[in-house]
């Protein structure tokens, strides 16, 4: 009978562990339904880009008030996980703070100590976010894409944080042995006193229900991760790895169009020379879904954690327009999602749903309305790049469905005939020296 | 003036069996726009003034592609692409110069993919090296003391990280150089990127020209300076929206510095 409490934390153990380890493998399938695309280059930059921007947090604090309190919550959220290994052992092997029992009474007051001081630091920084989403109402978390889940999975986020961190403390405050310690109840002592008079079975019952509450909510949070934005906490360090290096002006040149125009260019090709056997169909060209997009795209959407700072800083938007890109983000991601449970539905195969990620998501009034100039991909604090997914659908409209805004049209005939975007003659390129 | 100009072509160095040291694309809007013609010559004057041996391909120049590539017409940039670097490398091209963003990050980072390689400049960067060799100086004659602001374009600043060169040659002038609220990687798109200088806005509530032209008044400035000549247009037109065209002028960063001197 003794064991019954370790069984049932194993039980709980496994299966938070378990069921999150399923979610993972379909995100990771999900990704992979992307075009494949190479990144093995330039690894050392790689490392260094994740080490100074998802360890280092260096883009966050480029906005000092929110910057500064996440990394409180960041720094807090990952020193206080140490905590919870003792938690597991303790929970496996029916011991009570074996930390206690490794390390001198200093050293884990000192550990628990500063966990108590970060857990503080994070309880407080969580309810200025809170005040920040709900009281001050900070434009850039009241565009349209924001209403609703969003919204909610913002709050959720944050009092799954307060809750976790309050317990945190309550489990400290409420043990009498670690108390006694005099060490590293920095924070608990002043909690402590909430229970005086209370008996030493109620303090004990209050002290292993938090206990229990506590890992137990961890992994519900590390369960709600997928289905939250806030996944980011482990994908950023992908993403930024897997980060855009090249000059932000530079787009990719897309291979196939490249052969086509050799092909065009060369005088002794064959124009009705067949294929030659095994050849690949030309894919198609652009993206109208989210298969189209490159698998790197598709980590981009599941990084988001809808900040949106790239909204706060496009020029488009500034001004009224449609455009979002974090809603870019946010679209694919939910068309991604739709497409992997169709997938989850059908035993392993898409079947058409007569929707894609054009038109039923993103609509070709935002498309249209960028100005391509990487003010979104300059403001993630992650490394997403918005602006590569408009191209490839932009490259969509106008390769596959010749839909370009009609001025747009005018422009690239005028350089197909002319070479330039006007309706000049180029043999008159040089008039302005005699002019 | 314009018949002290001097401007060969490549041609004319090919038939002489020359290399220049550097060839200036020009770019559509260069050659074509009234505005942007002034200040392709402005950047002449000052190549001619520092005895740069410089050669334009006239009218074997063509668009490089870009507003087709960021439309969304992969395949027509691509045919530009070609044409122009089968100009290029049939000429045994080394170094260009450019007075447009959009020309110079399309031949710089995507035409070597293709089969361009060269070494691309800014003009800014270019007057700078000529300033720093001491082939060009620069007094700051009539704008010694003005307020000037320096509009970044994106496709120098955050696609290219190119900074300083525009504002070093604006400090050369001895000006008051004032930064708007968002300046360098932060700065605020003119609108016209992305091909949207050939098209109307979506539906919003402003012009983004208006927008970033309100940032530049609040600070005051005598001039904004820009380094693009789309950039130009769109800061132009902001300026007569807000009725400020009397007070407040657009120049390139190459006609402040030809303008210094009386060029």
């Amino acid at each position: 009978m003794n064991y019954l409490p370790n069984i049932l934390f194993a039980i709980i153990l496994i299966a938070g562990l378990g069921y999150f380890s399923v979610n993972v493998k379909k995100l990771i399938r999900n990704i992979k339904l992307g075009k494949s695309k190479e990144v093995k280059d330039n690894t050392s930059l790689r490392w260094k880009n994740m080490i100074n921007i998802a360890l280092g947090q260096s883009k966050m604090v480029r906005r000092p008030i929110s910057g500064f309190l996440h990394v409180i919550v960041y720094v807090g959220f990952v020193i206080i996980n140490i905590e919870v290994l003792e938690i597991i052992i303790d929970g496996l092997f029916g011991t009570h703070r074996i930390g206690l029992k490794v390390l001198s009474p200093a050293v884990y007051g000192f550990l628990i100590g500063t966990f108590e001081i970060l857990a503080l630091g994070v309880l407080i920084s969580v309810i200025v976010f809170w005040i920040r989403r709900n009281v001050i109402k900070i434009k850039r978390f009241l565009s349209s894409e924001m209403k609703g889940w969003p919204k909610n999975d913002g709050n959720i986020i944050l009092y799954f944080e307060v809750v976790l961190m309050c317990l945190f403390l309550i489990m400290n405050a409420t043990d009498a042995t670690f108390q006694n310690l005099e060490a590293g109840n920095i924070i608990s002592q002043y909690i402590a006193p909430l229970f005086n008079g209370f008996s030493e079975t109620a303090l004990h019952t209050i002290e292993r229900t938090a206990w229990w509450i506590h890992i137990i909510g961890i992994l519900a949070f590390l369960n709600y991760l997928y289905y939250s934005k806030h996944l980011h906490i482990l994908l950023a360090f992908p993403n930024t790895y897997y980060g855009r290096l090249n000059p932000k002006g530079q787009f990719d040149n897309n291979e196939a169009v490249t052969k086509e125009v050799q092909l065009m260019m060369d005088p002794n090709a064959d124009p009705f020379a067949a294929p030659a056997e095994g050849e690949e169909v030309p894919a198609k060209f652009g993206a109208s879904d989210v298969q189209d997009l490159s698998w790197v795209s598709l980590l981009n959407a599941y990084t988001c954690t809808e900040c949106g700072r790239c909204t706060s800083e496009c020029p488009a938007n500034q001004t009224g327009k449609k455009l979002s890109p974090r809603k870019i983000m946010m679209d694919t991601r939910d068309r991604l999602v739709e497409v992997g449970k169709n997938i989850d539905a059908n035993k392993g195969e898409f079947k058409d749903d007569g929707k894609q990620l054009l038109d039923d998501y993103i609509t070709r009034e935002e498309l249209w309305a960028c100005t391509s100039c990487n003010a979104c991909v300059e403001a993630c604090p992650v490394s997403i790049d918005p602006l590569s997914i408009i191209m490839e659908m932009r490259s969509y409209l106008v390769m596959e469905q010749s839909a370009a805004p009609i001025e747009l049209n005018n422009m690239m005939t005028n350089i197909e005939n002319n070479g330039a975007p006007w309706p000049y003659n180029q043999m008159d390129r040089l008039n302005w020296k005699n002019e | 003036m314009s018949e002290s100009l001097q401007v060969p072509t490549m041609a004319e160095f090919m038939a002489q069996g020359k290399q220049p040291e550097v060839v200036f694309w020009v770019g559509c809007a260069g050659s074509f726009d009234d505005r942007a013609k002034k200040i392709t010559k402005a950047f002449v004057k000052l190549l001619n003034k520092a005895n740069v041996e410089f050669a334009v391909l006239g009218t074997e120049e063509s668009c490089t592609g870009d507003p087709a590539k960021r439309s969304g017409n992969e395949f027509l940039f691509q045919m530009q692409a070609a044409t122009n670097i089968e100009v290029l490398n049939g000429y045994e091209v080394k170094k260009i110069v450019t007075a447009c963003p959009h020309c110079f990050n399309t031949i710089k980072n995507e035409y070597p993919g293709l089969g361009g390689n060269y070494e691309v400049m800014h003009h800014t960067q270019f007057l700078k090296t000529l300033l720093d060799e001491g082939r060009l100086t620069i007094e700051g004659g009539k704008f010694k003391g003005k307020r000037i602001t320096f509009h970044d374009p994106c496709y120098l600043g955050r696609a290219n990280d190119v900074y300083e060169a525009p504002r070093d040659l604006i400090k050369k002038l001895e000006a008051e150089l004032v930064e708007m609220k968002n300046c360098r990687r932060n700065g605020l798109c003119c609108g016209a990127g992305g091909a949207q200088m050939f098209k109307d806005a979506e539906k919003g509530d402003k012009e983004i020209n208006v927008e970033r032209t309100e940032q530049a008044l609040d600070i005051k400035p005598e001039i904004i300076a820009t380094g693009c000549p789309f950039c130009n247009t769109m800061m132009t037109d902001g300026v007569k929206t807000k009725e400020q065209e009397g007070k407040v002028e657009v120049m390139d960063v190459a006609e402040l510095i030809a303008n210094a001197q009386d060029l």
